[in-house]
């Protein structure tokens, strides 16, 4: 009996710590694919502004530069939206609304992201290239678009959080003044909010610049470099679509094949800095409910 | 302007992009079922695809699904449920503690296509697994495992604390403790957060692309180990792979997807409330 109890005890105890564990794995396995890319090929290339794989040339800044275009414009749309919701959500709107718009939130978390891509190709980049009156509608602005609804859930339940976490005090004691409900919410809640904010963008950006499969489908994966001021109405290509189209035609063990990796190791990166400011935030704060027994 | 004009645009400011935000995620849902319902009967839901795709149903795609959720499951889980009770249950406040927190915050944050790469290093090539069913779910289970441990931690920590107080006072030990108290009393909110990470790893296409999935084979897959057709990898193939594809059949297949991981969500979401009803601290 006692010795069962150690076992499951024991079992447990690594389990916890399995966590640590994969993420040093996946790094260490994106790192054994990926490095062998910096030696086959030269750090002009790499950081190079031409990406033609066939030829060699391995450039992956228009590949950064995408990611990061179609990532901006999808925050500079999700971020009012999904904090104006958010505000709209706990403040304004009364129960019985809150009841339908919250699972409306959850849907839209759950819808696959190849669907949403799909319905960009076929409904949405349509009406794109009407409307902007551009050559095609499979531009990185499309991707933005999907992008943002994407991040919109994320935003939306952080933002919510941190509005939430917002002293009772607080509001009332700006509504004891005079204030009125508006100027509570935009002098006294949203102020104190703001780091569950901050964090609430950062965590968009991050599930943004990560996305794959919608963003692949719609902004016209063509590997060229922002450079007119109205960049985003052409088409673009992420890293993450890039890993995915190609990933799947390359020879294993092939420069072509390490270099996909070497992106990989980016988005890694730029994910685990991203998360780890957010989270050391989180960890932080917030006192402790039930769970372990002292002593 | 007077603080109530202000107050009353800012007011009709927020509601309306609330509805902006609202609005197409209604659009969207009733677009796929008008457009796709057409397209979906029993034969395309139990026949194979034909005519290069064009023709037939999508049953094996359905099928390879089924089949990666529940690998999906069997992987992530047992080791999923233990990390959250070792967090909730055991783990002190150390600074070990809290790298597991951010590992666990990391994991959510990669993105899915670069979980694929992982899969593809080390199931596929590294143990030699092959694009198959079981790396493809091995992949699936460590991307689902961050949902599942932090809904199944928060579930452990709404069991009130004087149930474990009472139960250890009564001389239980403490695994006796977790074992008849608490994990009972968590099951359901467990149970919503295992449900919820499945509906997520069910409509991934990123984190199979190298692992498991096939873009067509004429038969079911008959071990673990062969490779299988999924409904996410199969709309993408047939919505930009596939030349003269007949749309009302993409539509149906995103209908069926659509469909399948939304059911889930219901799952969860009618276990979430009943329990809540019922729950008496």
């Amino acid at each position: 009996m006692r010795n069962r109890e150690f076992v499951i005890e024991a079992l447990i105890r690594v389990a916890g710590f399995s966590a640590i564990f994969f993420v040093v794995l996946i790094f260490l396995f994106l790192m054994r694919e990926g490095v062998p890319a910096f030696w086959e090929t030269s750090a002009g290339n790499f950081f190079g502004e031409r990406w033609y794989p066939n030829e060699d040339l391995f450039g992956t800044l228009p590949l950064i530069l995408g990611s990061l275009l179609v990532t901006l414009g999808a925050v500079v749309i999700a971020l009012p939206l999904g904090l104006a919701t958010a505000v709209f959500i706990r403040e304004l709107a009364p129960g019985w609304l809150r009841e339908i718009l919250k699972p409306l939130v959850e849907i839209l978390a759950g819808i696959p992201s190849v669907v949403l891509g799909f319905l960009g190709m076929v409904a949405v980049s349509p009406l794109v290239r009407e409307w902007l009156n551009v050559p095609t509608g499979l531009t990185a602005f499309t991707g933005s678009l999907m992008l943002a609804y994407m991040s919109l859930p994320t935003i939306i339940s952080v933002a919510d959080d941190a509005i939430d976490a917002v002293p009772k005090a607080h509001r009332d004691g700006a509504l004891a003044l005079g204030a009125t409900h508006w100027q509570t919410i935009w002098r006294v809640v949203l102020p104190a909010a703001r780091s569950g904010v901050i964090i609430a963008v950062m965590l968009g950006i991050g599930r943004a610049i990560g996305e794959t499969m919608a963003v692949m489908m719609v902004t016209g994966n063509a590997a060229r470099i922002p450079q007119e001021w109205n960049a985003l109405f052409f088409p673009a290509r992420t890293m993450t679509a890039t890993i995915a189209a190609e990933m799947g035609e390359v020879a294993q063990g092939s420069t072509h094949y390490h270099v996909l990796f070497a992106v990989g190791i980016l988005l890694f990166a730029v994910t685990f800095v991203i998360n780890a400011i957010a989270s050391l935030v989180v960890i932080k704060g917030g006192p402790r409910r039930g769970g372990r027994l002292m002593g | 302007m007077s603080r109530q004009t202000s107050q009353r645009i800012a007011f009709a400011l927020l509601t309306f992009l609330a509805i902006v935000v609202m609005v197409p995620i209604v659009l969207v849902v009733a677009y796929i079922i008008v457009q796709g319902i057409g397209a979906v009967n029993w034969e395309f839901l139990t026949s194979f695809p034909r005519n290069g795709m064009k023709e037939g149903g999508i049953l094996p795609a359905v099928i390879g699904t089924v089949l990666l959720t529940f690998g999906t499951a069997i992987a992530s889980i047992p080791l999923a449920v233990g990390a959250a009770i070792y967090l909730s249950e055991y783990a002190r406040d150390t600074w070990l503690t809290r790298s597991i927190r951010l590992a666990i915050i990391n994991l959510a944050g990669i993105p899915s296509v670069v979980y694929g790469l992982f899969g593809l290093g080390l199931f596929v090539l590294f143990l030699g697994l092959g694009t198959s069913i079981v790396a493809g779910s091995l992949t699936l289970g460590l991307m689902t495992m961050p949902v599942v441990i932090s809904t199944a931690e928060e579930a452990l920590l709404s069991v009130p604390q004087r149930f474990r107080v009472v139960s250890r006072s009564l001389g239980a030990s403490r695994w006796q403790t977790i074992r008849q108290v608490v994990l009972p009393n968590a099951l359901p909110g467990m149970l919503t957060g295992v449900i919820l990470g499945l509906e997520r790893a069910a409509g991934e296409t990123a984190p199979i692309l190298f692992t498991v999935a096939a873009f067509y084979l004429p038969q079911l897959p008959k071990s673990p180990l062969d490779q299988t057709m999924a409904l996410p990898y199969h709309l993408y193939v047939i919505a930009t792979q596939v030349p003269g594809m007949p749309l009302e059949i993409q539509y149906g297949t995103a209908l069926v997807l659509l469909v399948l991981v939304l059911s889930l969500n219901v799952v969860a979401t009618v276990i979430r409330s009943r329990f809540r009803r019922r729950r008496q601290w």
